[in-house]
């Protein structure tokens, strides 16, 4: 792997897995399918692929951000307002 | 105006997990029990920001009072883009009885001291629900305050604050300095990524204590017993109209 994408790859991993210690069905849960994941793709070379990849890992971090915030904000909608008549 | 904002920032037990009082009803389980920051206050956190950006104002600086730990509340907030903390140090029983009564006196001292101009406080923390910090801010300071604000436009000298009311949106307009209270449609906080708090490694967190600041943190309140919400009865089924009247005029509802 090129030296600057192994250190992409790296941080992309290491920010996925500290998003994953929130994640409702556990962080053990989330780690698991994260180190599967990745290790799918270890014997990936060609960078252009690579680029592919890393910028679907940035899509999930977004989408788990997403979600994450649409749980806290309908739990608090719920506990501190009235339900919309 | 300096252009120097003060948030207030809670490390309260995280939103999602389920409470448990202890044994002796003396309080809540916290130990080893997963702490984050007061959802209203990431709200506050991300307002300051958000003006910081618009360069509205000039620097943010977050605030928590409690022992060690509530440096990474400090933390979080400085990886949404604080620029400075302040970690006020209350530690055991001060800390048990830690309440709005004290927290506002430390927020007007520090105020105060950091000549600030706004000061953004989420509406109320999850854990006590008082929603009283920002008004008693306000009132120690002798300053306007925005509470229960959805919408916020800083204009020169004076602050824009649509409020949520029981009767819908009231809009305000109150000079600085001033209280803000966040309420839950301010806006949308950003979430604190490795990357963010990694950078927020380098910005400095100031310690100091009450008594420093000249606050005794005595509380004029005791608590005598915490316990668990009445179980909710299991619901009891029925097979035909005629006997939900039955049951009714049995339960004297009818």
């Amino acid at each position: 792997m090129a030296d600057p994408l192994r250190g992409q790859v790296m941080r992309l991993y290491k920010t996925l897995l500290y998003l994953g210690r929130e994640y409702p069905q556990g962080a053990a849960y989330f780690r698991e399918r994260l180190k599967s994941a990745f290790m799918k793709n270890k014997d990936v070379t060609d960078p252009e692929n690579i680029q592919k990849l890393v910028a679907r890992g940035d899509f999930v971090i977004k989408e788990l951000e997403a979600l994450y915030f649409l749980r806290k904000y309908r739990a608090m909608k719920k506990r501190y307002y009235e339900p919309e008549k | 105006m300096s252009g120097r904002v003060l948030v207030g920032v809670k490390r309260v037990i995280d939103y999602a997990v389920k409470i448990r009082v202890k044994p002796d009803n003396s309080g809540v389980v916290t130990d080893g029990v997963k702490h984050s920051m007061n959802p209203f206050c990431e709200i506050a956190v991300e307002e300051a920001v958000k003006m910081k950006e618009k360069k509205l104002i000039k620097e943010v600086v977050a605030v928590s009072c409690g022992p060690q730990q509530a440096q990474e509340t400090i933390r979080t907030a400085l990886a949404m883009g604080a620029d400075r903390g302040i970690h006020v140090e209350v530690t055991g029983k001060d800390y048990d009885m830690l309440g709005p009564l004290q927290v506002s006196k430390i927020m007007a001292a520090l105020a105060k001291k950091e000549d600030a101009q706004l000061i953004i406080l989420g509406k109320q923390a999850i854990d006590g629900d008082c929603n009283q910090t920002g008004q008693m801010t306000a009132a120690l300071l002798d300053w306007p305050q925005g509470t229960f604000a959805s919408e916020v436009s800083l204009e020169g000298d004076t602050v824009k604050v649509v409020r949520e009311i029981d009767g819908g949106l009231e809009t305000i307009k109150i000079n600085t300095p001033a209280v803000l209270t966040a309420d839950l449609r301010l806006n949308t906080p950003r979430y604190a990524t490795l990357p963010n708090i990694m950078k927020a490694k380098k910005k400095k967190i100031a310690k100091v204590k009450p008594a420093d600041l000249g606050l005794d943190m005595t509380s004029r309140l005791e608590v005598l017993r915490v316990d668990e919400p009445p179980q909710r009865l299991a619901g009891v089924k029925v097979e035909t109209v005629d006997d939900l009247v039955a049951k009714l005029k049995e339960t004297g509802r009818l």
